[in-house]
């Protein structure tokens, strides 16, 4: 059982972490702002979602995993409201460049 | 000699290599603004030798002697009051001269640099 | 492992000071300085230090960045090109600090073994406060002077920061507010707030037994008031409004209330009866926490840029 448990958690951080390696290379190579923030966003929200999940099995209490899952969901809006704000700027400044 | 591998040594080390780096910013960088964020990059490097410090007195159940950590805690708060004090100086300065550095105009400066 | 993350740590944190004393425009260099604040407070994690993490990821990332930032926004296009320092000058600025590193870097490679600690200590006293997170212990019990006047100080540079506004404006409101208020800040500005007030009041309670406490509590109710001010939500309050001024001066007021009572209760300035030190400092925690948060708010948002109304 504990076996699993942890294979879970290797696969999903694993994975967590591939997502975030792709939205670092997106965020350095992407050519303009909006197709950067959208793999930054990719990598914030499905990378950060299974490094969470891959760790909510670990957690020690109930108020530890809800701590995790506050985190994720505060982050998730965070880099929402901050990808929407860079955008509307790049939006704006776009006629002129 | 500790080794360098040893986390509290390598973020010693790391330290005092904050602070010259933030020294030399404060005395080299003409722009006011600038000098005041390596001032705070000064007080990183600090704060992180007292870190250093704090890690290596770990003992009695605890991972780190609790002193230096609590005077860190406050550095950093003073730390912050000094710069926003010193970053409204800066505002009232820029809005009297125009300028936001204590260098002398250059000599074809713009009008509007002198007071 | 874990040393391969300390290194990739300080390699960051060394690239990101480079960068900020090298970057072309204070912008840059700024937004450099907020990821070097996270990242410190990663560093902190790993020296096992978790609130002076929380502190300085909140305070010395956070707000600090949002100061700058501000004043950034306010003196751009400031003056002509700025005169670079002579080339004499840079070379000894250079020779003195490495010869500074070298030397912080010589003590720190010959610190005395084995370590001198007041840990022992802390603990041994930490069953007379009640408390089970040293630090706070340290903070709020063996070194509470300490903590009363760094108080005093952060009210004296408000003071000093009002001070700074042009003698018409004296009394008068900062203004924060952009001209235009983005929609998605102002939703923001309208969601997080009560999930910040909740994990304040968290980090304030749990600050007595685990990492966190007033400081970090503080920070983070400071933080929502400046997002509620920045979306335009409620306007920033006259700087001379009485109950801003009583809000500001109730933390250290309680303190040293407390701190005189320890005369006639314990015999000592700042001294706590016996086996009531804990509720006397969640007492003055709660004081300090809501001065602490009006404080590090004013402070951030400067001196008072409109005339006092009525």
């Amino acid at each position: 059982m504990t076996g699993f448990v942890d294979a879970f958690t290797v696969l999903a951080v694993g994975s967590g972490a591939i997502f975030f390696l792709a939205g670092t290379l997106g965020l350095l190579r992407f050519p303009d702002t909006l197709s950067r923030l959208h793999a930054l966003s990719k990598a914030d929200n499905l990378g950060l979602g299974l490094i969470v999940i891959g760790l909510l099995p670990h957690a020690t209490s109930v108020s530890a995993g809800l701590k995790l899952a506050c985190v994720w969901l505060l982050a998730q809006l965070s880099a929402a409201t901050a990808s929407q704000l860079i955008a509307g700027v790049a939006r704006n400044r776009r006629p002129r460049a | 000699m500790s080794s360098i591998s040893n986390p509290a040594t390598l973020f010693g080390l790391c330290g005092a290599a904050l602070v010259g780096i933030g020294l030399f910013t404060v005395i080299v960088h003409p722009g006011l603004l600038r000098r005041i964020v390596g001032f705070n990059i000064l007080g990183a490097g600090i704060f992180l030798i007292f870190g250093a410090v704090a890690r290596r007195g770990a003992g009695a159940g605890f991972e780190g002697d609790p002193v230096p950590q609590a005077m860190v805690i406050t550095g950093i708060v003073v730390a912050f009051s000094a710069t926003a004090l010193a970053v409204a100086m800066l505002q009232r300065l820029f809005d009297l001269t125009g300028r936001a550095t204590l260098e002398p105009p250059a000599p074809e400066g713009r009008p509007g640099s002198e007071t | 492992m874990n040393a391969l993350l300390d290194v990739v740590l300080v390699a960051g944190l060394l690239a990101l000071a480079l960068h900020v004393a090298r970057a072309r425009d204070d912008q840059g260099a700024i937004v450099g300085f907020i990821a070097f604040g996270f990242l410190l407070g990663l560093g902190w994690v790993r020296l096992a230090s978790i609130d002076v993490a929380l502190t300085e990821a909140a305070i010395g990332g956070g707000v600090t960045g949002l100061l700058l930032l501000r004043v950034e926004a306010h003196t751009r296009d400031s003056s002509a090109p700025d005169r670079t320092a002579r080339p004499i000058t840079i070379a000894a600025a250079a020779v003195l600090c490495i010869a500074v590193t070298a030397g912080l870097a010589f003590v720190i490679l010959n610190l005395p073994s084995p370590p001198p600690t007041q840990a022992p200590a802390a603990a041994a006293a930490l069953d007379a406060t009640g408390l089970e997170n040293p630090v706070t212990a340290v903070l709020l019990a063996y070194r509470a002077l300490d903590t009363l006047l760094e108080k005093v100080v952060l009210i004296l540079a408000l003071v000093g920061v009002w001070s700074l506004a042009p003698d018409h404006l004296w009394g008068g409101a900062p203004e924060l507010r952009p001209a235009v208020v983005p929609e998605p800040l102002s939703y923001l500005a309208r969601v997080l707030p009560p999930f910040g007030v909740l994990i304040a009041v968290y980090m304030f309670w749990v600050g007595a037994d685990a990492p966190g406490g007033t400081f970090q509590a503080g920070t983070i109710l400071a933080a929502m008031w400046l997002l509620v001010m920045l979306a335009g939500l409620r306007a920033a309050p006259d700087t001379r409004r009485v109950t801003l001024r009583l809000l500001l001066i109730v933390g250290p007021a309680v303190f040293l209330a407390v701190g005189f009572l320890g005369f006639a209760m314990a015999g000592g300035f700042l001294a706590y009866p016996a086996g009531a030190a804990k509720p006397i400092i969640l007492g003055i925690e709660a004081a300090l926490t809501l001065s602490i948060a009006v404080t590090l708010g004013m402070l951030v948002s400067g001196p008072s840029k409109r005339a006092p109304t009525s």
